[in-house]
């Protein structure tokens, strides 16, 4: 097998006039966690759905595990796993009821359907939980059983739809390590998200907006290859001090964030602090410091070029 | 290629969650078990002390005697007694009294020259001026009650000379079959059946899959390697007990309290009912293909059971209907299941004799299942 889980050449799928996702190339390495980072109706989910065969794409092609999609649809559903965003299993079976169900349905051999659900129970730490009804689990125990369910079969490729929208930051860092324990069993991820947190995790992203990707690297690389500059401004009036600067050139957005002032300077100026100090001579007790870039400045600079 | 652990999956899941479903377990068994009561002891066809009011302007002892031997009848019961044809008028289109029968000032005249009476054949003179002895005026809104009192039309009066009854010929001897004592329970009783399996399996089938969708479990489950008809049939397979237990409620505690014979073998109920079940099911399949919420689903139950109760001979004989009519009420399974089902419970037809319905039965389950099973699309586009 390649080392290429899945690829994508112009995929592109439109609903009527409407373009949801537009000529996308995607290049997935094994053994990744690999992110779609965007805001809702970037075309994240229309994307998975096409990479999961239960959407056709308008034009292009897709490859997932060697085979080509969707016809190979029905066949891969066995070596892939999905996690759908809103808790999908049954509220009205108890959690080993679930697990059992997702057992038989990806056809684990029967006697090992105990000892795979025991592993599980353990692993995801559901063990209390066995005999509880799934309507009646914590947000975050449904996720672990979600987590469970959707790995039963040991999926080669792990889809999540925005996985952790609905639980605490404390479930959110745990899931995750069981995430990366599952890509260290040679599992390749997918996920998508609108979480900083989150992407910041993955190994490589993709950042979405309009359907067409706007920038992808990992975390590091997007973040270093930036288009701007970030600085900081604290002192009163922030919000007279963002209204100046709203619109003004080359600043490319601003954002208040508690008591400072994050803006973004494109980074064809040369001197964004003074320049900035220029545009804010009117106000006093400014203090103007240059910050390292984060992934939502990444985001927010990738996104906001379009509407330029 | 359909696996059956995958269908005994979605059974046992199917199981587990009827059995936490009170509401859909309870509705199972107590749906026939009230209808049948309500029906079997509410609904008649024969109609028995209908409220009429007494309009006597002769007030002899004749009218009071023909007063009385009309209540006797038992068809009516005469609840007001008014002076004057007005006054009944009024009664009657207050609702209080469906009729009146008005006797008026002449009635011992009109009595002796009436043919009713029995005292021979009547002269051509009486023949001509006969008129008949009393008047009734109905409220004819209600057909049923109507032709109730119309059959008091022809009432032979000779009791009241003391003669013996049946003096009269008629013209048709009559023997009634398979339901002698003319009970409507007889009738009903089997009948329900088909109305309550319609009601049931279609919205238990619809409601369940289009269940999946509103919770978001179809989503999950498009994403594994089950497949669409092997969870159409590990969710029918329950229902189709659910049905057979239905069936068992109706006929079971109808000949218990309805005394409703049951003449067929066991043998042809079974098909016949398995059959209706099935075809009822496939109906409930393409409805949850065609719903996007349960509330849907239950209108669409509302619009196949409405002329299911009404066309399909349950209520009210399909050989008065229309000709269109009939053709619409063909459509219908309900209509082929009434006639099966009276067929084989009453006059113990064999499955032979009911051939056409049973092959209709088949092809419509055929089809529903196919039009279901293409529609059924493990695809979101």
């Amino acid at each position: 097998m390649t080392d290429v889980v899945v690829s994508t050449r112009s995929l592109t799928r439109t609903f009527g006039e409407k373009t949801a996702v537009d000529n996308l190339d995607l290049e997935i390495q094994t053994g990744q966690i690999y992110g779609f980072l965007g805001p809702n109706g970037c075309g994240k989910t229309t994307t998975i759905r096409m990479l999961t065969g239960l959407l056709t794409p308008s034009s292009g092609e897709v490859t997932v595990l060697g085979k080509s999609m969707p016809q190979a649809a029905e066949p891969l559903k066995s070596q892939i796993g999905y996690m759908t965003q809103i808790f999908s299993y049954y509220r009205d079976l108890t959690v080993r009821e679930n697990l059992k169900f997702a057992a038989e349905i990806y056809g684990i051999p029967a006697r090992s359907v105990k000892g795979r659900i025991e592993e599980l129970l353990h692993t995801y730490d559901l063990t209390t939980n066995v005999d509880q009804l799934c309507g009646s689990l914590s947000g975050g125990q449904r996720q672990k059983l979600s987590l469970a369910a959707t790995v039963i079969h040991r999926p080669k490729l792990l889809f999540l739809d925005e996985p952790t929208s609905a639980v605490d930051p404390e479930t959110r860092r745990t899931f995750w390590e069981q995430l990366f324990d599952l890509v260290d069993e040679g599992a390749t991820m997918i996920v998508s998200t609108h979480f900083m947190d989150e992407a910041e995790r993955c190994h490589k992203l993709a950042i979405l907006q309009n359907g067409a990707k706007k920038a992808d690297g990992s975390p590091r690389q997007l973040m270093d290859n930036l288009q701007a500059d970030v600085v900081e401004i604290e002192g009163p009036e922030l919000r007279t001090v963002k209204h100046q600067l709203d619109g003004k050139p080359k600043v490319l957005s601003t954002a208040q964030i508690g008591s400072r002032l994050r803006v973004l300077v494109d980074k064809s100026e040369p001197q964004p602090v003074e320049m900035l100090r220029a545009l804010l001579n009117t106000f006093s007790d400014l203090t103007l410091t240059q910050q390292r870039p984060n992934l939502e400045d990444v985001f927010v600079s990738a996104t906001r070029e379009q509407k330029a | 290629m359909i696996s059956p652990r995958r269908i005994a999956a979605v059974l046992k899941k199917e199981l587990l969650q009827l059995r936490r479903d009170r509401m859909t377990f309870a509705m199972v068994i107590m749906i026939p078990l009230i209808q049948l009561m309500l029906f079997g002891y509410a609904i008649n066809t024969n109609l028995r002390h209908v409220p009429v009011a007494l309009v006597d302007q002769a007030e002899t002892e004749l009218s009071r005697t023909l007063a009385q031997i009309v209540q006797a009848t038992q068809v009516v019961e005469f609840t007001e007694v008014f002076a004057t044809p007005q006054e009944a008028e009024i009664a009657i289109t207050e609702a209080r009294v469906r009729a009146a029968l008005i006797i008026p000032r002449d009635v011992d005249n009109r009595f002796a020259r009436s043919p009713a009476i029995g005292l021979g054949l009547p002269n051509a003179t009486d023949q001509t001026s006969s008129r008949p002895v009393a008047h009734w005026i109905v409220d004819g809104s209600d057909t049923m009650v109507a032709s109730a009192i119309k059959s008091l039309r022809a009432m032979p009066l000779t009791e009241m000379m003391r003669l013996p009854p049946n003096r009269l010929v008629p013209t048709f001897e009559v023997t009634l079959y398979f339901n002698p004592e003319q009970r409507s329970a007889v009738n009903i009783v089997p009948g329900l059946v088909g109305v309550i399996l319609t009601m049931t399996m279609i919205l238990f089938t619809s409601a369940a899959i289009v269940r999946e969708r509103e919770r978001g479990n179809m989503e999950m489950l498009i994403n594994t390697p089950v497949k669409s008809s092997e969870i159409m049939i590990g969710k029918i397979i329950p229902y189709i007990f659910a049905g057979l237990i239905q069936v068992a409620i109706i006929l079971g505690l109808g000949h218990v309290l309805f005394d409703v014979p049951i003449n067929g073998g066991l043998g042809a109920l079974l098909v016949v009912t398995l059959l209706f079940i099935i075809a009822s099911l496939s109906v409930g399949l393409v409805v949850s293909t065609l719903a996007k919420n349960q509330l849907q689903s239950m209108q669409m139950t509302v619009f196949i059971l409405l002329p299911s109760i009404l066309m399909s001979g349950f209520m009210f004989p399909f050989d008065g209907m229309p000709q269109p009519v009939q053709v619409i009420a063909q459509a219908l399974p309900a209509t082929h299941f009434m006639d099966m089902i009276r067929g084989v419970v009453l006059r113990d037809a064999s499955l032979f004799e009911m051939r056409e319905q049973i092959l209709w039965m088949i092809g419509f389950t055929v089809f529903g299942l196919m039009a279901a099973t293409l529609k059924f699309k493990k695809r979101l586009d």
